[in-house]
């Protein structure tokens, strides 16, 4: 019993000392958001701490989080994989800019079918999750796979329940591709789906889809390799068959004209080109122009200014896409409108 | 005067002045917890009045859970919440009292302390596991064995085979109202088994020794002298189905739909409010789901009155 509560005693200690240490460091830097760009980032920060002592405190809680977050400014940044628009910018003071891209894949389970056998597109994707095609051999899948043996089973279909960027750039796909899609369910990152079970998270969809025989579920493509999970080839804008590949998600980014929205908040689902995957999104983060501690601003884009130098090849090994160096331009320049006290935080000369 | 020097002397012995400061103190606890009660109602009812206000009581009937237009009804996870409670209770109220008549009448000693000792450590498994092992050992099993013959068996009958249709997901409200069931089991197992430990050994050997059976001893002597506190077990265990959170948004589905399958997926009050709290971005959506909560705390204020009414009734059909 004594030597128990001596134990407990020492663990306490250690663990004020633990927390004590982290929150030094969180001084430093705060961002709050988006769950999809958390192994990044925290892959980012590791390396940015051991080069700068500069530590990261990122808590990934979630896109509207962030979005909550820094518009209340207890951090000084946001991250959120739903862009917002001009208006909501200029409403809440904020910069946007994209740091990392990544796809969303269609995974499966059925029984006899392995990654990459089965092709969908974007229509009869789009009325799998309206509840309107309802079994696997439906003539709508068969005809876009001829080769292959598909059960006359139920689908069951398994979604995001809790709001996530994944699903608003998922169902903002769906919408592009039938136009009954924004009658019936709309685009946000959370809807009032017709069919099918709700899942938390990309590890909680991935889970279901595994454990449920003939079902279908929508992940960040990391998830899907990760899990070994059964992910479906699509027919793109062009019509054209692609694989869920690095080089896919990267064409889709190179067609996309970041200039065209406010804040780079460009939608990259249903790109035009030959080999562009339809499902592609960017992440963002939002800071404010009109910083009330500049040098925690600043301090947060000299990061984000390292990791667009030195991050890509750890991006690529966690199956994100970096973003096109012509592109990282425009971003540094725009992060002149960052500032405090009416003068920039950051300077091209940094 | 008498009365102030009664007081000072009263302060100057060292076992009256304990009394009082012992007295005061757990006066202050009983009064920190009514605070709490009507604090956390108050707050409740503050986070959901945007909703309150705008759906009105049709909040309570509405089946529309659309965050893209903003309306929300509570109906949906309303009903999950019931569903889910009474398959738990209808599996666990009555494996339970067994279990725990067994343990205090029937058991052989030597196994009643390992018994004993297996439930109690059943009961204080977190219930994330109880999810985690729901969703990837439970489900699967679910899916592949017990739903397909309850729909081929069940679901052909004619009033209450549409309880059982529908295809085999696996998840659903039935697999939730199992996991919460076994969740509850040894709760109720062991409450039970402790409250038929307060019955005095002579009633049941004079109920024996007038030559009634084990069955016949439990049902109208053991039960009948602890039905209070029996039905109050019950109930706190009823509590824990109704709010629990974890091992059920693994295994409901997460669906805000009512079906009349009770294979089909839906959802819970509490399930809904983890799943959708954090990234509620707009305010009606937040102040929805606080207002679920306060259906959720309503719903077990009604419970428990509930309970109370029929100990009530109980004990009057006792007196007479």
């Amino acid at each position: 019993m004594i030597t128990l509560r001596i134990l407990a005693r020492g663990a306490a200690i250690a663990g004020v000392a633990l927390s004590s240490s982290v929150a030094a460091h969180a001084a430093n830097l705060s961002g709050a958001g988006a769950t999809f760009p958390y192994p990044i980032y925290s892959d980012w920060a590791k390396a940015y701490q051991e080069k700068t002592g500069t530590g990261l405190n990122y808590q990934a809680i979630g896109s509207g989080g962030g979005i909550k977050q820094i518009e209340a400014r207890t951090v000084t940044f946001g991250a959120s994989d739903k862009p917002l628009d001009g208006a909501e910018l200029k409403k809440n003071t904020l910069v946007q800019f994209p740091t990392v891209m990544g796809g969303i894949v269609p995974v499966v389970h059925i029984d006899g079918v392995k990654p990459g056998e089965m092709v969908l597109d974007g229509p009869t994707l789009a009325k799998i999750y309206e509840g309107k095609i309802t079994k696997w051999n439906d003539p709508e899948i068969t005809k876009l796979n001829p080769g292959l043996k598909l059960p006359d089973a139920a689908i069951a279909v398994v979604y995001r329940s809790d709001g996530s960027g994944t699903t608003f750039n998922f169902t903002t796909y769906l919408a592009d591709v039938l136009p009954e899609w924004n009658d019936n369910v709309g685009v946000s990152t959370s809807v009032e789906w017709p069919a099918g079970i709700g899942a938390k998270g990309n590890a909680g969809v991935a889970a279901n889809v595994q454990q449920t025989g003939n079902s279908i579920g929508y992940v960040e493509y990391a998830y899907a390799l990760q899990n070994h999970l059964t992910y479906t080839d699509m027919i793109n804008k062009a019509g054209k068959k692609v694989a869920p590949e690095a080089s896919a998600f990267a064409a889709a980014a190179e067609n996309a004209d970041w200039s065209s929205q406010p804040g780079f908040g460009v939608i990259l689902a249903n790109q035009p080109g030959d080999k562009t995957w339809p499902m592609t999104a960017a992440t963002f983060i939002l800071m404010h122009s009109d910083a009330k501690d500049g040098a925690a601003s600043k301090e947060a884009l000299k990061f984000f200014d390292w990791a667009y130098a030195n991050g890509d090849e750890m991006a690529a090994k966690l199956d994100y896409i970096p973003m096109p160096d012509k592109v990282v331009a425009q971003i540094k320049k725009e992060w002149s409108q960052i500032q405090a006290d009416g003068k920039p935080v950051w300077s091209m000369s940094n | 005067m008498t009365a102030a020097s009664d007081i000072d002397t009263r302060s100057k012995n060292p076992v009256a002045q304990s009394d009082r400061v012992f007295g005061a103190l757990t006066l202050a606890a009983a009064i920190l917890v009514l605070l709490v009660l009507v604090g956390v109602f108050i707050s409740l009812v503050m986070g959901a009045w945007p909703a309150l206000q705008k759906f009105g009581p049709a909040f309570l009937w509405t089946k529309s859970w659309n965050p893209v237009t903003n309306k929300f009804g509570a109906i949906a996870p309303l009903y999950g919440t019931v569903v889910t409670s009474i398959v738990a209770m209808v599996i666990a109220v009555p494996v339970g009292l067994g279990v725990a008549i067994f343990l205090t009448d029937l058991c052989p000693r030597v196994l009643r302390r390992p018994l004993g000792i297996a439930i109690e450590l059943l009961a204080g498994i977190p219930s994330i596991i109880y999810g985690i092992w729901g969703l990837f050992v439970f489900a699967p099993f679910m899916q592949s064995t017990i739903q397909p013959a309850l729909i081929a068996t069940l679901g052909k009958l004619p009033v209450i085979g549409a309880l059982f249709a529908g295809p085999p997901y696996g998840i659903g409200l039935f697999t939730a109202g199992l996991i919460l069931a076994m969740m509850i089991l040894p709760f109720i197992a062991s409450l039970s088994r402790d409250i038929f430990g307060t019955v005095p050994p002579m009633l049941r050997e004079a109920a024996y020794g007038m030559g009634m059976t084990r069955w016949e001893v439990n049902r109208h002597i053991v039960i009948p002298h602890v039905r209070t506190a029996l039905v109050g077990g019950i109930m706190l265990s009823l509590g824990r189905a109704l709010g629990e959170t974890m091992a059920v948004t693994f295994v409901i589905g997460n669906a805000h739909r009512i079906s009349g399958s009770i294979l089909a997926p839906g959802t819970t009050i509490s399930a809904a409010i983890a799943n959708e709290f954090n990234e509620a971005t707009t305010p009606m959506y937040v102040s929805s789901l606080i207002a679920l909560g306060l259906v959720l705390f309503i719903l077990t204020f009604i419970v428990l009155a509930c309970a109370q009414w029929m100990l009530r009734r109980m004990k009057a059909k006792a007196g007479v």
